[in-house]
């Protein structure tokens, strides 16, 4: 299935390839680049390039280019989602997966990708297996490596591999029992020049942290399941209990994972937790324009707004940006043309406040449109579609884990057009 | 002087001087010469050293190299050499070098081949997998047979991760020798037929690439396949799904006639006649039980994180579900568009395949696919498709102001192809057209050039479409026309008025005039226009334009491009009568004048869905090579018997298999004939026993799986047949139904337990009592985790029942176990538990169940039974009820009581039954003879206790009157 991957930086530098078949040239990649060039924006390179005698699938995250060769038809999803997932393993090894820390552990990278596939066909991919396999590199474990020799493979198979449950290794052991869940809501909205919802809707996930000792067979159980739309499940999850009970009941991994992920669709209300005012016009004489944007709260639950941005993507001919802020900082890059005004935490008693000129290219026709604004924020203790974990029960272990619960709201894509 | 200068260059280049520093700083050497070179040497040198730290660094050095795409290929001999390392590491970064450069080097790569060899009956199963992966991938011709034997070996592997390594291998073999092909169909014959989830996904990969052609391997597995795939990992998952797809495209008839009449597009399609129909509807449609357990089981998969497996599901339902069950596909598809950006591009392409063809599904959630300036070009462009895809008459209004939204964006690519979407709303729906061309006509006003541009394009087809009352629309354009610069525009606007000059018949002349001052600077497609209006206006007002087109003509002529110097040689021989064009001049009016057919503005999707969604060529719109077509519905189902799996004779006993974790679990004795849907349903939930999904399904299972089929006890050789052998024991006369109550729900809180002799030979012991506990939960709660404690009992030994991880309310489950009560009917006392509390409970057996059943001759039987006298003898006189007196009711009492074989008597009023202690084993003979009305009961036996209290029972069953 998958041939080869190439690793390229958005310079351009082809600086990791992989073959798991024969080896194809990286004259491949001219194809990719010529794509690459023609799109400008990295983001508009399209996923699946054709050329003569292959296929190219490429994903772009964290500013690398994950290319992939193709020789034959394949699900294009199929390839997209294990490179999403090759990446996923590098940070989860190294931190964060840059440049940088794959050059760094490059033996490691390798090591990893040829357990990940064989012959193009994916192996290993849970994390819980791959860290039997191979240890992630820690400051202490390199230097043990280095003046002993020892390595970072391990010499048997990981049990996980051949059991019924792959996600979870086997002869786990803490001395402090804990499950943490975080159910991270984010708002997805459009609203309109006058404030009014055109689209809203709500993605949230429950991430976990599990560390149980043994293997604890968990169950989570909702106070309004019902209110789930449309859920997806970390594979450990039953989906037989799900449909008939509405409970998530799992054997979960060792350590981080998304156990669930979840759709509250435009049909139901969305609160939406802030309103904008906001006035942006261009002056047709005289290279000028003014803005004005106010914020201020609108459904919080009696929750404090905060971390709140607001970024705006200014149209080309906008120069500069001389404005005053009530509260927090504004910047704006000319280079970029993006206007960032970072308020902070939002005060109900004093709206925080944007106000002043743009100067704009002189003689350049003033822009047609106003450029839309992209909100973040964060509300703590909230799950803003009122979301509620009921308990969570451990079976077939005897200890007593500690448990917890936290609830974020944030805004996804919250956009206000003007 | 001079001489010591030169003395001191010869120094400094001196070679040999160089060549002590290599020496003695090995490090140092990549100060001098190509860097790369003299770096290898020292990496030769280390893989050359005793240590395997040095060997370790130069490996991961040497991986590095490989990484950047360097070569590395002359290190090859060095490489090669530490195969065989203890250093586990050390050796997989060698393997990672072999199949890297193995192919380059064929010669010294067979050098590591024996090493693979030995390693592939190494006892752990990491290594013997990993030396098939490797041996497998080296790309040499000359160790094909090699190959082949290895994957031949590793597919009868007892490790299921090394029969996967085997079916990966199979792949890699075929694309290194086709010829290999016919073998390797019989080894991926074998492996279709392994139980493992792991090996599933693999081997139908191989299947899929070596020969997707044999459907009929597929036959046989269907149901297992089906039933194994939510277990299976989610990559073969997504491979297992488009096989069966395209398999059950092949088997079943087609789900979509009855609802076909309500489709939206294709009702015609499927009927081409009344008649047809109604033979069609006399028939009502019933779906293959495989059918529906295809989508059945694979629907749950809808909620995967694995976004591929998600496609992958909503293909199949696309391809072979029923319409009306469609919809449950559209919410997964729509979770979808929240993940990265590349998976949103291919989903979203699959979608505006299926929004042309069923609008329904998607227009729930039209909002979703309302455009952000953050999102990718390519997946605003496809955002667009779709919206235009889902407009109808109810929702175009919406449609249409979000649109509004659109055309003012910074993005004028998106700009441009909303105009265009708008262009598509107005022809689809009539009752807008109106509407939109109004809008598109205030964008000609637009600032930006590409708005105009595509505003100009879109309306000339709009008005191609009308009936030609827009005249004053046109009159616009021409005003407009000095403004536009963009050539697609002007052309389009020359044209409109060339075919409408008749409408406009005061400015097209004028406009003609102002072009043919520009002629010369216009582009081509302006140029070809510009002669076409000539050509048109020559026709219809030759009075005015005469002249103008016959200079424009004579520029034409002389034009560099000989498109243009052909079209005005050609317009010049239709329109300008002369002698020698004779008859087509005449219908020069009709040629260029006749109606136009107006542009059919369609999506670019239209006729994507030839191709498999999900797919490679689906995104490409153009078959990838590989792609394996899907077939039509045939038009009768193929036999539908050759899924079925063949009856298994059936076993007599369950035989007993022992796991690694030193559980006895037994593995179903039933024929699979009955269903197979049922069995491995049962499997792998025994396998797992973890991840029993519902209880008390399987637990049902279990029950059946211990009953074995009856036997029939071969005819007996008296002589050749040995005493020891005669203990063999055989199947139970009569089993009683009757069960006994083990804990009551009162006190049990309640979970209530009874139960019951099975009277057959213990599968968990040989020396133990078979027995079935049905555990009932009579509570409105759940009750978790029933178990027998561990800490349990007095002396015997049980085999508990595997823990039940869940009983739901006014459920009840049947569990099997066993105790060996030492032929004694002493009490069993062990502790019920469930995750809250602890009951007590015994289990006390009755004599007569501490017995099995044994055959033997009546000539065995008196001389066993002459043995067995004195003190193992006990007898009694009892007088017989007349009703009791029948040979049947003396049969059936004894065995009711007692576990024992009926011997075949010769005489009349003699009875005899043989039986033995099922824990030592000891012979148990009963014999009861009849002297009316009386009856001698006499019981020979070693175990005397056990001998009169059996003696007990039988005098109490044989003169209790009834049944």
């Amino acid at each position: 299935m998958i041939h080869s991957l190439f690793l390229i930086n958005n310079a351009g530098d082809l600086f990791l390839e992989k073959h798991w078949k024969s080896v194809i040239s990286r004259s491949v990649c001219d194809y990719f680049f010529e794509a690459r060039e023609k799109a400008v924006e990295p983001d508009n390179v399209p996923p699946v390039i054709r050329t003569p005698h292959h296929y190219l699938i490429n994903i772009y995250r964290e500013k690398i280019f994950f290319v992939s060769v193709i020789q034959t038809e394949v699900p294009p999803l199929f390839v997209i989602e294990f490179l999403h997932r090759v990446a996923e393993t590098f940070q989860d090894y190294f931190g964060e997966c840059s440049e940088t820390t794959i050059k760094d552990n490059v033996v490691i990278v390798y090591e990893l990708l040829e357990e990940m596939l064989d012959n193009g066909f994916p192996l290993a991919t849970e994390s819980n297996i791959l860290k039997e396999l191979i240890r992630p590199p820690t400051i202490l474990r390199s230097m043990v490596n280095t003046i002993t020799g020892s390595s970072n493979v391990g010499e048997t198979l990981p049990t996980g591999q051949l059991s019924n449950i792959p996600w979870r290794r086997a002869g786990v052991k803490y001395t402090n029992n804990e499950a943490y869940f975080d159910v991270v809501e984010e708002i997805d909205a459009i609203l309109d020049k006058s404030g009014t919802t055109v689209f809203a809707e709500i993605q949230g996930v429950i991430d976990a942290c599990v560390k149980l000792s043994g293997m604890p067979d968990l169950t989570l159980s909702f106070m309004n399941p019902r209110l789930l739309d449309d859920v997806s499940f970390h594979p450990c999850v039953r989906y037989k209990r799900w449909e008939s009970e509405r409970v998530i009941s799992f054997i979960p991994p060792d350590g981080n994972f998304q156990l669930m992920s979840y759709h509250i669709s435009a049909q139901n209300l969305v609160a939406i937790p802030i309103y904008v005012k906001q006035n942006i016009s261009f002056f047709e004489t005289g290279s000028s324009g003014r803005l004005d944007i106010t914020v201020g709260p609108k459904q919080t639950m009696g929750k404090t707004v905060e971390c709140l941005v607001v970024t705006v993507h200014m149209p080309k001919v906008v120069l500069s940006a001389n404005l005053s802020a009530t509260q927090g900082t504004y910047n704006y890059d000319p280079v970029t043309k993006i206007l960032l005004w970072d308020i902070g935490k939002l005060n109900p008693q004093k709206l925080p406040n944007l106000k002043g000129s743009l100067s704009l290219q002189s003689g350049a026709p003033k822009p047609e449109e106003n450029p839309s604004l992209n909100i973040d924020l964060k509300i703590q203790q909230l799950a803003i579609s009122g979301l509620k974990v009921n308990r969570l029960d451990m079976y077939g272990e005897k200890y007593k884990p500690f448990k917890g619960v936290k609830y974020v709201t944030k805004a996804g894509k919250f956009q206000v057009r003007t | 002087q001079i001489q010591s200068s030169i003395f001191n260059q010869r120094k400094a280049h001196s070679p040999g001087h160089v060549c002590k520093n290599i020496l003695h700083v090995p490090v140092s050497g990549l100060l001098f010469g190509p860097w790369f070179l003299c770096r290898n040497e020292d990496l030769k040198e280390m893989l050359e050293s005793n240590k395997e730290s040095l060997k370790l660094e130069a490996m991961k050095r040497i991986v590095g190299l490989i990484a950047k795409g360097k070569n590395a290929s002359e290190l090859f001999p060095a490489v090669v050499k530490n195969v065989a390392s203890k250093n586990i590491e050390l050796k997989k970064l060698v393997y990672v070098y072999l199949v890297r450069y193995a192919e380059e080097q064929q010669d010294l790569a067979l050098l590591s081949i024996s090493t693979f060899q030995r390693a592939l009956k190494d006892p752990n199963q990491l290594i013997r997998a990993s030396a098939l992966r490797v041996l497998s991938s080296i790309r040499v011709p000359i160790i094909v047979p090699i190959m082949m034997l290895a994957i031949k070996e590793a597919a009868t592997d007892l490790s299921p991760y090394v029969r996967k390594t085997a079916a990966h291998a199979i792949q890699k073999l075929y694309s290194l020798d086709p010829d290999q092909k016919e073998h390797l169909i019989e080894v991926i014959e074998k492996l279709l037929k392994d139980k493992s989830t792991l090996v599933a996904g693999s081997v139908v990969m191989a299947f899929e690439e070596v020969c997707p052609d044999r459907i009929d391997l597929i036959h046989k597995n269907y149901r297992k396949l089906c039933n194994l795939l939510v277990d299976v990992e989610e990559w073969g998952q997504v491979v297992i799904i488009h096989m069966l797809t395209r398999y059950a495209r092949t088997q079943f008839v087609s789900p979509w006639r009855e609802d076909a009449v309500f489709d939206e597009n294709s009702a015609k399609a499927f009927y081409d006649s009344e008649e047809e129909r109604r033979v069609d509807q006399s028939k009502p449609y019933i779906m293959d039980p495989d059918h529906r357990l295809l989508l059945r089981n694979t629907k749950p998969l809808l909620q995967s994180r694995n976004t591929a497996v998600v496609m992958a599901v909503s293909q199949l339902y696309w391809h072979l579900a029923p319409k009306h069950e469609l919809s449950i596909i559209t919410k997964s598809l729509v979770r979808l568009l929240r993940s990265h950006r590349e998976v949103q591009y291919i989903v979203l392409q699959n979608i505006a395949t299926m929004s042309i063809q069923r609008k329904g599904m998607f227009e729930p959630f039209m909002k979703s696919f309302y455009v952000r300036s953050t999102d990718a070009t390519h997946i605003k462009t496809l955002k667009l498709e779709i919206l235009t895809n889902l407009a109808n008459e109810a929702n175009i209004s919406t449609i249409l102001r979000e649109f509004q939204t659109y055309v003012k964006s910074q993005d004028k690519a998106f700009a441009a192809a909303t105009i265009q979407a708008i262009g598509c709303c107005a022809t689809n729906i009539s009752e807008v057209t109106d509407t939109c061309l109004n809008g598109l006509v205030l964008l000609l006003s637009n600032r930006d050039e590409t708005v105009v541009a595509e505003s100009v394009v879109v309306i000339k087809k709009l008005l191609q479409t009308q009936p030609s009352q827009h005249s004053d629309i046109i009159k616009h354009m021409a005003k407009l026309f000095d403004n536009i610069t963009v050539p697609m525009a002007r052309a389009s606007i020359l044209w409109l008025m060339g075919e409408y000059c008749e409408h406009v018949p005061k400015i097209a002349p004028d406009v003609l005039r102002k072009m043919a001052k520009t002629f010369t600077d216009e582009e081509d497609i302006v140029k070809l226009q510009i002669v076409n209006l000539a050509a048109k206006l020559y026709l219809t007002n030759s009075k005015q334009t005469k002249l103008l087109t016959q200079y424009i003509l004579n520029l034409g002529k002389y034009d560099q491009n000989y498109d243009i110097r052909d079209r005005t040689r050609f317009i010049r021989q239709l329109i300008v009568p002369n002698e020698k064009s004779g008859a087509l001049s005449k219908y020069a009016r009709r040629i260029l004048m006749a109606p136009k057919p107006a542009p059919v503005l369609q999506s670019a999707f239209k006729d994507r869905d030839r191709f498999q969604l999900g797919t490679l060529s689906h995104t490409l719109n153009s078959q990838a090579s590989g792609y394996l077509e899907l077939s039509d519905w045939p038009a009768v189902a193929p036999d539908q018997s050759v899924r079925n799996v063949e009856v298994v004779e059936p076993v007599r006993l369950p035989c007993i298999y022992l796991q690694k974790n030193g559980n006895a679990v037994k593995v179903e004795s039933r024929s699979e004939s009955e269903s197979g849907s049922e069995s491995s349903s049962s499997e792998s939930s025994s396998e797992s026993g973890s991840e029993l999904d519902s209880d008390s399904d399987s637990g049902t299972d279990q029950k059946k799986n211990t009953k074995p089929k009856p036997v029939q006890s071969k005819p007996f050789d008296a002589v050749s047949w040995p005493v020891c052998v005669s203990l063999q024991a055989s199947s139970p006369v009569f089993v009683p139904e009757t069960s006994h109550e083990l804990l009551h729900r009162m006190t049990g809180k309640g979970l209530s337990a009874q139960y019951r002799f099975t009277r057959q030979p213990c599968i968990y012991g040989n020396s133990m009592v078979s027995l079935q506990l049905t555990l009932s939960n009579s509570t409105d709660q759940a009750l978790e985790n029933i178990h027998i404690s561990e800490k349990s009992s007095t002396g015997q030994n049980i085999h508990r029942f595997n823990a039940i991880e869940r009983l739901e309310p006014q459920a009840s489950v049947t569990v099997s176990m066993g105790v060996d009560f030492n032929d004694s009917t002493q009490a069993a006392n062990f502790q019920l538990c469930t995750k809250e509390d602890e009951f007590s409970v015994s289990i006390q057996p009755a004599v007569g169940e501490l017995l099995l059943p044994i055959t033997m001759s009546e000539a065995d039987f008196t001389k066993e039974q002459g043995k067995l006298v004195g003190m193992n003898e006990s007898s009694a006189t009892i007088t017989m009820t007349p009703e009791n007196v029948s040979s049947q009711s003396v049969n059936r009492k004894v065995v009711s009581v007692a576990n024992l074989g009926v011997i075949p008597s010769g005489q009349e009023n003699i009875y005899r039954f043989s039986g033995k202690t099922v824990s030592s084993g000891s012979l148990v003979l009963v014999s009861v003879v009849l002297k009316d009305p009386d009856a001698v009961i006499t019981i020979n036996t070693e175990k005397t206790v056990m001998g009169s209290m059996l003696l007990r029972q039988v005098k109490t069953a044989l003169t209790n009157s009834g049944p």
